[in-house]
């Protein structure tokens, strides 16, 4: 075990190993930190929502386009996640349900909308299948001219970095500078909306824009690791840095360390995880992330300082 | 301020609220869905008084506020802060929203909420700085809740929940204090806390408006009331205003006639 170590930090670590482990944990904390707002305002359903509606973005821009190359796929899949946040909001005002019901609503109808789509339409040609759109294909996401770590220096070897690297890290760069910009007005809003429209805080505004950072995140993290670690990572390391602290700017910083953690250890144990206990076979990394997140959330539940919190509440 | 002063010194309650009084309402409409909570309500509070909003339970006091601030959107009606519309008057004005209106749960301390009523000084792109630390200690101290700046919010009491609230809305230093219930659910030391503060306030000559529920109070701790079940019922200073006659129409039957004789009216 310890030589496998050695030998997976070596040139073949960097060319097969560091993208995707990059990748998963720009997409992890791209997802967490729009994911502990969402959380506090009760709407970690519109992460689920969005991911959700990826699905039909995708089929759709491949059918306009009949390609399938990364700029129409996110156009499309933004363009989707738009349409739905439009749709629960109109299901909200006409059919005065509540939120949850209006987001499980349009996006399960949304969701069901994609897999219909491609299977009435002829995709069979191409790449798009319901699997790939879940999980995603992190260990494809490899970096074919690293020689080593040296190639991190050398402009021609980056320059063929996959490109869902830099993308995810301008999109992590824009959401880490909107949250850090508007931090007072969303930790306002946040708590007291009544009281932050009192003091012209735009509520609506910024309720929208963080809907609109959470689809950006969303749809970028998608196309790399699928949706199910999106899904994982708008609620999971949010949920376990609330029970770790009482400040909602350590929730933050907790909730990014949870979600590298998740990512790093999720792609190791899925590559190599398999192997020490004998098994040839590799297991999703995607699926593994996700299912570390989980993990920290449980651990976090049964020993997290401020796991009772509630039940510490004094009486009136 | 000076005018404010001279209303408050005189005693005398304009029927005709100056043109730059603090609140002025006409046909003040909101609805809910198809039914109207608060349908066409005029009220006119003039500067130094100290005005409760009394009605049964649903008869749109919190959403006449709400409304008038325009924190929910108006079907009609038009609304004047000190002459203007509110958004050019806003930082002259404190709303403090019903307690039960937010999620204590929230990971915050109580300073930290206290911080928020500094927003409007902090500046855009910027956090706060010990400066507004200082302030916003200065207003805990006024409601006696010095000792809890560092604790989590969801750790206090009702009454505290509320001090903290109404220290918030000391830190916006506003000329009008709008409250929604500020004595629901708190104990009786917190609410005499509560009622020597907005005395206070009313005598640096600030005004002050509160939904209030409990009708045995109304005259000890103010000098105008505004009576409303979704229609305004009557407006103007307790002693000619806050008549069982009044009280019969805006509770209609749900106010028993016993209950009215034990009340101190005018």
């Amino acid at each position: 075990m310890i030589d496998d170590l050695i030998t997976a930090l070596g040139a073949e670590f960097v060319q097969l190993s560091l993208t995707p482990i990059v990748i998963g944990i720009l997409a992890a904390v791209a997802c967490a930190l729009p994911g502990n707002f969402l959380l506090l305002r009760r709407q970690a359903l519109i992460g689920d929502a969005i991911s959700h509606v990826v699905l039909p973005g995708i089929v759709g821009a491949f059918l306009i386009t009949g390609t399938i190359t990364a700029v129409p796929m996110m156009l499309g899949a933004g363009v989707a996640a738009i349409v739905a946040v439009v749709m629960i909001e109109i299901v909200k005002r006409l059919g005065r349900v509540e939120p949850g019901a209006a987001m499980g609503l349009v996006f399960t109808t949304l969701f069901a909308a994609g897999v219909l789509f491609l299977e009435i339409t002829d995709t069979s040609s191409v790449h798009i299948d319901v699997q790939h759109a879940l999980l995603g294909n992190l260990e494809s996401l490899i970096w074919f001219d690293a020689e080593g770590w040296g190639s991190l220096l050398d402009p021609v070897a980056l320059s063929t970095l996959p490109p869902q690297l830099p993308r995810l890290a301008i999109v992590l760069v824009g959401i880490g500078l909107f949250i850090l910009l508007f931090w007072k007005e969303l930790k306002i809003s946040t708590f007291d909306a009544a009281f932050a429209e009192a003091i012209g805080i735009r509520t609506r505004l910024l309720s929208f824009a963080l809907v609109v950072a959470t689809a950006i995140a969303a749809v970028a993290a998608f196309d790399a690791v699928g949706s199910i670690i999106v899904i994982a990572m708008f609620v999971c390391p949010p949920a376990s840095a609330r029970l770790m602290t009482n400040q909602l700017g350590r929730q933050v910083g907790w909730s990014v360390i949870f979600a590298t953690i998740s990512a790093i250890l999720g792609y190791v144990f899925a590559g190599y995880g398999p192997g020490w206990f004998g098994s040839p076979f590799a297991v999703s990394a995607a699926g593994m992330i996700a299912t570390i997140s989980g993990i920290i959330l449980i651990l976090t539940c049964l020993f997290g300082p401020e796991r009772k919190r509630t039940g510490q509440r004094a009486e009136a | 301020m000076s005018n404010a002063k001279l209303v408050a010194e005189s005693g005398k309650i304009l029927d005709v609220a100056p043109k730059d009084a603090p609140l002025t309402v006409r046909g003040l409409t909101v609805s809910y869905g198809n039914k109207p909570a608060v349908f066409s309500v005029d009220a006119s509070i003039p500067a130094g008084s100290m005005t409760a909003i009394i009605g049964p339970n649903g008869a749109g006091k919190s959403t006449f506020l709400k409304g008038a601030l325009g924190v929910v959107p108006r079907l009609s009606g038009e609304v004047r802060i000190f002459g203007k519309l509110f958004a050019e008057a806003r930082d002259r004005v404190a709303y403090v929203p019903q307690r039960a209106s937010v999620d204590w749960d929230f990971p915050a301390r109580v300073i930290d909420v206290v911080l928020m009523g500094l927003y409007g000084s902090v500046g855009l792109f910027r956090l706060w700085q010990s400066r507004h630390r200082e302030q916003a200690m200065e207003c805990l101290e006024r409601v006696g809740m010095a000792d809890f700046a560092d604790r989590q919010i969801g750790q206090l009491s009702g009454g505290q929940q509320q001090r903290v609230f109404l220290a918030r809305a000391l830190a916006q230093n506003a000329e009008f204090y709008l409250l929604d219930e500020p004595f629901a659910g708190v104990d009786a030391a917190t609410e005499r806390a509560i009622v020597s503060v907005l005395k206070e306030l009313k005598t640096e000559g600030r005004t002050v408006v509160c939904v209030h529920h409990d009708l045995s109070t109304v005259p000890e701790y103010f000098d105008r009331v505004l009576l409303i079940n979704v229609r305004r019922i009557a407006e103007g200073p307790v002693e000619t205003t806050f008549t069982a006659e009044n009280l019969q129409e805006t509770y209609g039957g749900r106010l028993a006639a016993t209950h009215i004789d034990e009340l101190h009216l005018a």
